[in-house]
């Protein structure tokens, strides 16, 4: 992800922050010092509140560790046994009233104060009403992958969120409603927001408002089976036009075909069971909605670029791709094969 | 029965033939030969599950690896974890508590023999029993496949949908049972402690090590018991048509977590609780000062007790728990540093004033204090809900808890296996390896351990079997897979050192450390029943009583 201007103090907070925990070797990796997934870099308001949180909470854990530490480096060097020692043993002594009172006490005062903030960001987050003008999305999440839906405005996709930029004028943020189809899942864009479960009979929600146009990287964060490595989300942050126009796209059915060859084939075998292309007798739900799929960037959740080589390969054998994925592979004929994808690459 | 008569039937006697011995060994209620078998077959494991953790770590070296496949990587850290929380650490320190709660209160054996007896043969069973999975269960591709659930297994995954074969059974079954063997110990233990102690030795004149292993042993008793009812209920509903957890049905996953960590969290405080006991028995005497604050380090421990009753939600920040709840687990969580804390500062005024000697025991319990305050810190970190809506479920969780079960537990225990090892076997071991396996696993322990956590804070999950290239990741995991090696060289030293020593080290006396606790008085190793005559005490340190008749402890206590 590329700096703008007023990202550039965190990520270089961040940068400090690393440091902290790693001193030199942060260094060791010019190549990629940050990452597009960075929990420090955060572009939108529930994933800022949490940064602000994270300060204070490493500012006074690291004091605490900096006290500490001396102390017991001190009193290793100190107190350690000289080559001259005269063999007798150190005064003995049991224990002190006043000193435990003291570090009673002050980690007391300590956790209050981490206490208070924390409560504080707790609120702030998980109570935001949702504002009028709020886009409202519904995440399903499936082995492996993800199904959205935009409720109201009548689209529904897959693994590629698209949701419009806010600005400082005018917050348009987004509210997710998360639901599992079948396992957990965890929905987590590290810059976005914190992560929240999926989970099935036990609705949940999250919101963002993300503050940068840009693709957003992220993966699912609750173990949910063999392919949970490769469940990854990509949340598209578009200016409101482009916003709109994407919706409008995604609304039309699809575009009656060519290539009746391909169709044919898809209506006649399985894939109809388990994908939806709108506008054709095609309405499975198990898998991912294959109206626009040449509208996304990837295929698979993530797994593969939308190439046609790559929709080949996958529709052959999609284990060679995402090994355990719940798409079989349906033993087509080099032609038949040749047909479905040309008919695939229509679905714009 | 003359108990003077009764002598340690050596193995080297070779008047027994092989049979003879492992008969002896099989049917022993013996405390201290269970003890020895407890800790024998943890070593096992530690070696399997070491293993485990190696091929895991080779896969994730670089992103897109293909070491073994996702199927294979699954199980894996579902054995490892397993494995290592149930199979290694908890007996390891059953087995210790075994060996020296007798020992250290002056008893000749543990109150129930027999059930000591069973509780390891069921623990044993269990182990063998996960493992059996490997061969045994019958799974999706016809093969026995081992469980791949995690282990911490979440419902759904476990329900016959998700799971089909048998291997999510042989989870449950192995827990259940090994369950049993737990809660058989912890009530020998509290049994032991609290009616065993020798003349003179009232609560609050026994020895630390005893007062948190009683801590250990009641935290057991209510912890296990959630996680039995719940692998009960588990077994229900894969098949007797139960939908406790079964979601399709109604059932509920979310009641699943909380089963799991209201035994899950305390659980940490049992293996840590025994850590502590280590820690405070070895540091005093290469401080050559006794614990400071004795009656605050057992009121710590008993409020660390208590509150890690009331923590377990924390585990559950991303399930969507509502404000309240999670403002406040946040609160009972910190407030558990508190007592964390103040434990830390008197082992630290333990040390301040002292003569401390850098023997391997006590080299390993001052790293052990070095990186259990950071795993506190990171802790407290957690603790922050917000802050772990980003942290929960990535490698930094990840690189927590091994900074607490390895940089703290694992640490402290090679510290109490150097230290005991002359009373245990009656050779000193080799300091020079010792030392040699200090420094392999400290400089392993921070490769691994300290790298792993800033994946997480680059937003790496957990428990994925392979990652993408350009997320900066790359170089962390490498670093992180190569402390690896220099660990497992650190645990070659440490079992060869072992094994060595026994065979060939010199002969050790009956109180090499010359320390103040009372199974240093008994003979090395100690003969059956132990003691010949019950030693009467004075005060916390009986053995400094007799040394320094002139400026006894009992005076100040
Ligand atoms: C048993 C149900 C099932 C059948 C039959 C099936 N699929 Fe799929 N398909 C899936 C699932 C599940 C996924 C998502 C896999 C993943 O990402 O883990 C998927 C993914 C896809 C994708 C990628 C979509 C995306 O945006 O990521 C394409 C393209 C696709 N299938 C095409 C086909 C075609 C063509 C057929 C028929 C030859 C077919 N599928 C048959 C279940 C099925
Ligand atoms: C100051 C004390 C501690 C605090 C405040 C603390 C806090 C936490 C929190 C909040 C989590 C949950 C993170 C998540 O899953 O999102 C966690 C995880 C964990 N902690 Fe600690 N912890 C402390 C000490 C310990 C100790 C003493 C142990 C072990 C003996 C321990 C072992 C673990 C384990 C095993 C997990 C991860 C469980 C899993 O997800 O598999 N922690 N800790
Ligand atoms: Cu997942
Ligand atoms: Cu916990």
């Amino acid at each position: 992800m590329q700096l703008r201007g007023s990202n550039q103090w965190h990520f270089l907070g961040s940068q400090i922050l690393v440091c902290v925990c790693c001193t030199a070797a942060a260094f060791a990796d010019p190549a990629s010092p940050f990452s597009p997934t960075n929990i420090f870099a955060p572009a939108s308001t529930p994933a800022k509140s949490i940064f602000g949180l994270s300060l204070f909470v490493l500012a006074v854990t690291g004091a605490i560790f900096l006290v500490v530490f001396t102390l017991l480096l001190y009193s290793v060097v100190k107190f350690r046994k000289r080559k001259n020692d005269d063999g007798r043993e150190p005064p003995q002594v049991y224990g002190s009233n006043q000193v435990e009172l003291a570090w009673t006490v002050i980690p007391v005062l300590i956790v209050v104060a981490l206490f208070m903030a924390t409560a504080r960001v707790i609120a702030s987050v998980q109570k935001t009403a949702r504002p009028d003008n709020a886009i409202e999305v519904v995440a399903i999440g499936h082995q492996f992958w993800w199904e959205y839906r935009y409720p109201g405005l009548g689209v529904v996709t897959a693994n590629e969120l698209h949701v419009p930029v806010s600005d400082d004028n005018q917050s348009s943020p987004t509210f997710i409603k998360l639901f599992s189809a079948d396992t957990d899942h965890s929905f987590w864009i590290p810059r976005l927001a914190g992560k929240t479960d999926l989970i099935p009979n036990h609705p949940n929600s999250m919101w963002i408002d993300p503050h940068e146009a840009g693709i957003y990287l992220g993966q699912c964060a609750q173990y949910c089976g063999t392919q949970h490595a490769k469940m990854l989300l990509r949340v598209y942050v578009q200016p409101r036009a482009d916003f709109d126009r994407w919706i409008q796209e995604q609304r039309q059915p699809a575009t009656v075909s060519a290539a009746s060859q391909g169709q044919r084939i898809f209506e006649t075998t399985a894939c109809i069971n388990c994908h939806t292309v709108a506008g054709t007798v095609a309405n499975g739900r198990f898998g991912p909605d294959l109206t626009h799929l040449m509208s996304r960037d990837t295929i698979a959740a993530g797994a593969a670029k939308n190439t046609p080589e790559n929709l080949r390969q996958w529709i052959l054998n999609p284990d060679t791709i995402k090994p355990g994925s719940l798409m079989p592979a349906m033993q087509l004929s080099g032609q038949d094969l040749e047909a479905l994808t040309t008919y695939l690459e229509t679905l714009r | 029965m003359s108990t003077e008569s009764i002598a340690w039937p050596s193995t080297a006697a070779g008047s027994r033939s092989f049979v003879e011995t492992l008969h002896e060994w099989v049917t022993t209620v013996d405390h201290k030969r269970l003890g020895i078998l407890y800790i024998i077959y943890a070593l096992v494991f530690l070696v399997i599950g070491g293993i485990e953790a190696t091929v895991i770590r080779i896969q994730l070296i670089r992103p897109h690896n293909d070491f073994v496949s996702p199927q294979v990587f699954n199980r894996l850290f579902t054995m490892h974890g397993t494995t290592m929380i149930f199979f290694v650490v908890m007996p390891v320190l059953f087995g210790f508590a075994n060996y020296l709660i007798p020992l250290m209160i002056g008893a000749r054996d543990m109150a129930f023999p027999r059930l000591n007896a069973f509780s390891f043969w069921m623990t044993a069973f269990g182990g063998l029993f996960l493992y059996f999975s490997v061969v045994g269960a019958n799974g999706l591709y016809g093969a026995g496949n081992a469980p791949d659930v995690g282990w911490f297994a979440y419902a759904p995954l476990t329900s016959q949908t998700f799971s089909l074969g048998h291997s999510t059974d042989f989870w449950t079954l192995a827990l259940l049972v090994s369950g049993f063997g737990s809660i058989g110990t912890a009530i020998n233990i509290v049994a032991t402690v609290l009616c065993m102690r020798c003349p003179g030795m009232t609560l609050a004149k026994m020895p630390l090590f005893a007062w948190l292993n009683l801590v250990m042993a009641g935290l057991v008793i209510l912890a296990v018991s959630p996680l039995t009812a719940a692998q009960i209920m588990l077994l229900v509903d894969r098949y007797l048509g139960g939908h406790f957890f079964d979601t399709q049905a109604g059932g509920s996953a979310v009641i699943w977590m909380h089963f799991f960590w209201i035994f899950g969290h305390p659980e940490v405080y049992v293996l840590v609780l025994p850590a502590f006991a280590f820690a405070s028995e070895i540091i005093p005497v290469f401080s050559r000062k006794p614990i400071f604050g004795y009656p605050v380090m057992v009121g710590a421990t008993v409020a660390i007790g208590f509150i890690s009753m009331s923590v377990w939600a924390h585990h559950m920040f991303t399930v969507g728990m509502g404000a309240a709840a999670n403002t406040f687990f946040v609160i009972s969580t910190m407030a558990i540093a508190v007592p964390t804390g103040i434990k830390i500062f008197n082992w630290l005024a333990t040390m301040w004033g002292g003569k401390i000697e850098f023997k391997t025991p006590m080299l390993f319990c001052i790293a052990f204090l070095f990186q259990f305050l950071i795993a506190g810190l990171t802790g407290v970190m957690l603790g922050a809900a917000p802050f772990d809506w980003q942290l929960g479920n990535s490698y930094f969780v990840v690189a927590h808890f091994h900074y607490v079960i390895v940089g703290g537990i694992m640490f402290t225990l090679f510290g109490a296996f150097y230290y005991w090892f002359p009373k245990m076997s009656g050779k000193m071991y080799s300091e020079t390896l010792g030392k040699l396996h200090f420094w392999l696993f400290v400089i392993g322990f921070h490769l691994t351990f300290d790298f792993m956590h800033i994946p997480g804070i680059l937003g790496m999950p957990r428990r994925i079997y392979t990652y993408e290239p350009g997320r900066g990741w790359d170089t962390w995991n490498l670093i992180v897979t190569i402390g690896v090696f220099f660990q497992a060289a650190g645990i070659l030293v440490f079992l060869g050192n072992l094994i060595w020593s026994y065979f060939r080290g010199e002969l050790a006396d009956n109180d090499p450390w010359d320390a103040w606790t009372l199974e240093w008085s008994a003979h090395s190793p100690p003969p059956a029943y132990n003691f010949a005559l019950i030693p009467t005490v004075k005060s916390r340190r009986p053995l400094w009583d007799l040394k320094h008749p002139d400026d006894p402890d009992w005076k100040y206590e």
